[in-house]
C-alpha cells in the first residue's frame, strides 16, 4: 500500500465499519429484487439486475460469520468491479449501512494481529484505527477466491493463519 | 473504437490468401491441369508477395517470390503442375504462415524448402523447349488503358505497368488528359489519366493481358492490333470486341478466388463490433420487452401500436443482427482437406474426404469454438476409425477410407455429422477399457447407445498404440465437453465392421434462444425451447402415487422426472397443478416438475459470474420484462442428473 492515503467508503456490516477502496465502487444502491440461485452458497446466493447486467450479489457477512439480519431502511448494495478468476466482473455487496468517503493513511493502519480476531486472519488486509475504532480492510482477492468459506482456519491455531 | 492496425488487417489478409492458395493447391493435385486454378494460386501468391512487401514483411515477400516464380512458370505452361511441386508449394505455405504470423522460424527452413522447391520445378522441367511456337514475328498494338478513380488509393500504380509494357518491346506511351478536371475541382489522390501506348512486340496478345492480369478486374483496356506482320489477322474491331467479351469471364473468375477481397461490396468488420453490436441488440430485445408489458397494461392505444412497431422491428434487427454473424462451415471445413491431406501421409492410410452442405451457416462464434472438437474427430476417424488399406482389401472395401463430413440445417440447429465407412467401434473393447478404468463395475447391463457413449466419459481412450495423432491431450471428454459449451449434443452411432456416425446437434446461435419461461415457487426460470420434448400435467393423485419412484409412463415409456421443487430447495408448497416438462438431449429425456408454464420468452442470454458457474444447474441468466431475472436451466446437467437418479434407482430395485 502507498504511503499517501487512500481514500475509502466505509460501511457498517453487523456494527464493525469495514471500508474499501473508493476506486473500487462503481455505484450504491438501494436494496433491488433478488433472484436467489439455487445450490449455491449463501455467501453468494443471489443475482441482482444491475443497469441490464445481471451481477453476483455478496453477503461479506457470511465471511465474516456474522448473524445475517433482515434488510432494514438502511441496507444498501454497494457495487464494486473486481477481477474474479482473472476477469473484471461487477459484484454487488450487501452492506447494513454506507457512511462517507473517508481518507485513510498508511500510518493509521497495522498489520492483523495473529491472535484475538475471531475472522479469518487472511480475510483482512489491514486494519485502520479512527477516533478509537477500528475500520476492517477486507482482503476481497483472499475471500473471493475462498467462496467466502471460513471453515478451513481458526485463530486457535496461530500456526495455521497464514 | 481505434482504427485498424494496417500490419493487422495484412495478417488477416495472408490468412485468407493462403487459405485461398491452399485451397486451390489441394484441387490442383485432383486436377493438375486446370489453368483456373494455377492462375488463381499464382494471383494469390502474387498478391501475398506485393502487399506483404507494402507492410514490411520483408523475409516473406523475399519468400513467396520464389513460389510465385515456380508458379508463374506453370502457368505459363514451360513447367507441369506435378503433384511433387504442388507438395512443395504446400509445405512452402506452412513457412510463409509463420512469416506472415511473426512467428520465429527456423532459417535453415526456408532455404530447405527452396532447394526443394527449386528441384521439384528442375525436375518436371524436361529440355523441352521454351513454349514459344513459331518464329515470333513483332506486331504493333495500340492499347489504351485507364484506371479507376481510386486505384491510387487502393494501392495500383500505373508505372509499373507501363514498365511491364515497355519490357515486351519498343513502346511509345501517350498520356490522355481529357479526363482531367479543372485545377479547382481535382481531387490529387484521383487517378483522373489514361495512357495510349503503341507497342511493338513479337509477343502476343497474351503477353500484353498479362500486364495487366492483376488490375483487368477495375480497369478499361482496349488492345488493337495495327500492323500484322507474319499472319494477317483480322480487324481491329473485332479485337476489341473480344476484349469486351474477354472481360467479364475473368472478372467471374476472379471474384470467385477472392469473393471476400472486393472492396465495393463488402466490409471487414472486426469481430468485437460485431459483439459490441449484438450486445446493443440484446439490450435493445429487452427494453423492447418491457415496453410491450407496459403498453399492455395501458389502455392507450397509440402507445399499443408504437410498442407493436417497436416488438416488429426489434424483432427484424434482432434477424438480421444474427444473419450478419453467420459464416458458412466451408470456412471450418475447409480446413480439414489439409488436415486430411497430411493425415494420409502421417498414417500411411489412403482416405477420401467428402464435404456436404459446406454452404450452412452458423454463428461466427460458434464456428470458432468448433474448430477444436471437429478435428479431433476427424482424426480420431482417420486414426481409430479407418483402417490400413491392406485391411481394407482383406475386408472387401475399397482401398481409400472415406470420411465425410457434412452440414444441415434443420431447425434452429445445425446437424454436423463426421462419418466414416472404417471398422467401426469395438465394443469389447470399450467395454474392456471402461471397467479397467472404473467407468462402469464388471458385467454392467448397459444399452448399446450407453456403451458407445462411454467413448465421451473423462479418462477414456481405447487407442492400444498411443499414436503421435491421438493422444494430444485432447479427449473425447474435452470434445463433448465443448460441444456441450455451446448447448448442443452430440451421440455417436456405429455398426462394426461398417464404420461410424458422430453426430453433433449445435445452435445456430449463441446468444439469443428462444425458450419456455416457467415458474418453480416463486422463483422463474428459463427452459431452451429447442430442448423441450412436450408438457404435460402431473395430476394430484398421480403425483402421490409417484413419490417413491419418480418415472411417468409417456406413451408407453418410463421417463425419469425431477422435481424442481425439491432440487432447488425452494421450501413451498406444490402448486394444485403442477406440470412436466419433458426435456431431452440427444436420445435421454427427463421430466421436470414445475409450478407454472409462464410461457415462451425471446431470452438474451447473460453469463454467470464465476462464482456461479460452477453450480452447473444454471448455463446463463436473462432478464424478464418486468426487470427481474430468470436463471436459465442447464438441461444436459439436468438430464444426466435425472438419469443418475434413474439408474441408482434400478439398482436399488
Amino acid at each position: 500500500m502507498s504511503q499517501a492515503a487512500i481514500e475509502a467508503l466505509t460501511f457498517d456490516l453487523q456494527g464493525e465499519t469495514f471500508a474499501l477502496e473508493a476506486s473500487l465502487v462503481r455505484e450504491v444502491l438501494d436494496l433491488l429484487p433478488e433472484t436467489q440461485v439455487p445450490g449455491a452458497p449463501s455467501f453468494v446466493g443471489a443475482v441482482i439486475n444491475f443497469r441490464g447486467r445481471i451481477i453476483p450479489l455478496v453477503d461479506l457477512r457470511v465471511a465474516f460469520e456474522m448473524e445475517l439480519g433482515a434488510p432494514t431502511i438502511d441496507t444498501r448494495i454497494v457495487v464494486i468491479e473486481h477481477a474474479l478468476d482473472g476477469e473484471p466482473t461487477l459484484i454487488g455487496l450487501r452492506a447494513d449501512k454506507v457512511h462517507e468517503v473517508t481518507a485513510i493513511t498508511h500510518e493509521t493502519t497495522e498489520e492483523v494481529p495473529r491472535i484475538g480476531l475471531r475472522w479469518r486472519t487472511d480475510f483482512i488486509r489491514r486494519l485502520a484505527r479512527r477516533d478509537g475504532d477500528l475500520i476492517v480492510i477486507p482482503d476481497l482477492d483472499q475471500i473471493f477466491a475462498a467462496r467466502g468459506q471460513t471453515a478451513s482456519v481458526t485463530s486457535l491455531h496461530p500456526t495455521q493463519a497464514r | 473504437m481505434s482504427g485498424l492496425d494496417p500490419i493487422e488487417t495484412f495478417r488477416q489478409e495472408a490468412q485468407e490468401l493462403l487459405e485461398q492458395v491452399e485451397q486451390g493447391l489441394l484441387d490442383l493435385a485432383h486436377r493438375p491441369g486446370d489453368r483456373d486454378l494455377i492462375d488463381a494460386v499464382f494471383r494469390g501468391l502474387h498478391t501475398l508477395k506485393g502487399s506483404g512487401a507494402m507492410f514490411g514483411f520483408d523475409a516473406l515477400a523475399a519468400f513467396t517470390h520464389h513460389c510465385e516464380t515456380a508458379f508463374d512458370r506453370v502457368r505459363k505452361g514451360e513447367v507441369p503442375a506435378t503433384p511433387r511441386l504442388v507438395a512443395c508449394v504446400l509445405a512452402a505455405q506452412d513457412h510463409m504462415r509463420a512469416l506472415a504470423e511473426g512467428r520465429p522460424v527456423d532459417p535453415g527452413a526456408g532455404e530447405a524448402l527452396l532447394a526443394d522447391l527449386h528441384a521439384a520445378v528442375e525436375g518436371g522441367d524436361a529440355p523441352a523447349a521454351p513454349a514459344e511456337p513459331d518464329a515470333p514475328a513483332a506486331s504493333t498494338w495500340k492499347i489504351r488503358f485507364s484506371l479507376p478513380a481510386d486505384a491510387l488509393v487502393n494501392g495500383a500504380r500505373p508505372l509499373p505497368l507501363l514498365d511491364e509494357l515497355r519490357e515486351l518491346g519498343d513502346c511509345q506511351v501517350r498520356v490522355i488528359t481529357d479526363d482531367v478536371p479543372m485545377l479547382e475541382d481535382l481531387v490529387p489522390t484521383e487517378c483522373r489519366l489514361a495512357w495510349e501506348v503503341l507497342l511493338t512486340t513479337p509477343h502476343g496478345r497474351d503477353a500484353i493481358d498479362d500486364v495487366f492480369i492483376f488490375v483487368i478486374d477495375e480497369m478499361t483496356l482496349e488492345v488493337e492490333e495495327l500492323t500484322a506482320s507474319g499472319e494477317v489477322e483480322t480487324a481491329s474491331a473485332e479485337t476489341a470486341a473480344i476484349v469486351q467479351a474477354e472481360k467479364p469471364a475473368e472478372t467471374a473468375a476472379a471474384q470467385d478466388t477472392r469473393a471476400a477481397k472486393s472492396g465495393g461490396e463488402t466490409v471487414r468488420v472486426p469481430a468485437e463490433r460485431l459483439d459490441e453490436m449484438m450486445d446493443r441488440v440484446g439490450e435493445l430485445v429487452i427494453a423492447q420487452s418491457r415496453l410491450k408489458q407496459l403498453a399492455g397494461s395501458s389502455l392507450d392505444t397509440a402507445l399499443r401500436a408504437v410498442a407493436e412497431e417497436i416488438e416488429r422491428l426489434a424483432a427484424e434487427m434482432r434477424d438480421t443482427m444474427m444473419v450478419v454473424r453467420m459464416v458458412p462451415v466451408i470456412q471450418l471445413f475447409g480446413r480439414f482437406r489439409r488436415l486430411i491431406h497430411d493425415l494420409q501421409n502421417d498414417t500411411g492410410k489412403k482416405i477420401d474426404l467428402q464435404i456436404e452442405g459446406e454452404t450452412t451457416e452458423l454463428d461466427k462464434t460458434v464456428i470458432e469454438r468448433l474448430a477444436d472438437p471437429l478435428v479431433h474427430l476427424v482424426r480420431n476417424a482417420a486414426d481409430h476409425g479407418l483402417e490400413t488399406p491392406e485391411q481394407r482389401l482383406a475386408a472387401g472395401k475399397p482401398e481409400a477410407g472415406l470420411i465425410r463430413l457434412s452440414a444441415r440445417q434443420s431447425g434452429a440447429e445445425v446437424l454436423i455429422t463426421i462419418t466414416d465407412d472404417g471398422r467401426g467401434v469395438d465394443r469389447d473393447r470399450v467395454r474392456a477399457k471402461a471397467e479397467e478404468n472404473g467407468l462402469i463395475t464388471p458385467g454392467q447391463a448397459l444399452t448399446d447407445n450407453e456403451l458407445l457413449n462411454l467413448i465421451f466419459a473423462p479418462g477414456f481412450s481405447t487407442a492400444a498404440t498411443i499414436t503421435n495423432l491421438s493422444g494430444r491431450g485432447v479427449g473425447m471428454d474435452v470434445v463433448k465437453k465443448t460441444i456441450e459449451g455451446l448447448r448442443g449434443s452430440l451421440d455417436i452411432t456405429s455398426n462394426p465392421g461398417e464404420g461410424s456416425v458422430v453426430s453433433l446437434r449445435i445452435p445456430l446461435t449463441l446468444a439469443i434462444i428462444d425458450g419456455l419461461l416457467i415458474r418453480v415457487g416463486v422463483s422463474r426460470f428459463v427452459i431452451p425451447l429447442a430442448n423441450v420434448e412436450e408438457c404435460v400435467e402431473l395430476s394430484p393423485a398421480q403425483d402421490l402415487r409417484s413419490t417413491g419412484r419418480s418415472l411417468i409412463t409417456l406413451r408407453d415409456e418410463l421417463v425419469p422426472f425431477i422435481r424442481l421443487r425439491e432440487q432447488f430447495n425452494t421450501g413451498s408448497a406444490p402448486d394444485p397443478h403442477q406440470k412436466i416438462v419433458v426435456v431431452s438431449t440427444g436420445q435421454d429425456r427427463v421430466g421436470l416438475v414445475v409450478d407454472q408454464i409462464l410461457g415462451d420468452h425471446q431470452t438474451v442470454i447473460k453469463p454467470l459470474s464465476s462464482f456461479h458457474a460452477d453450480i452447473g444447474a444454471f448455463s446463463g441468466a436473462t432478464i424478464l420484462g418486468d426487470g427481474g431475472v430468470a436463471l436459465i436451466l442447464d438441461i444436459p446437467t439436468l438430464v444426466h442428473l435425472g438419469q443418475r437418479h434413474d439408474a441408482q434407482m434400478r439398482v436399488a430395485g
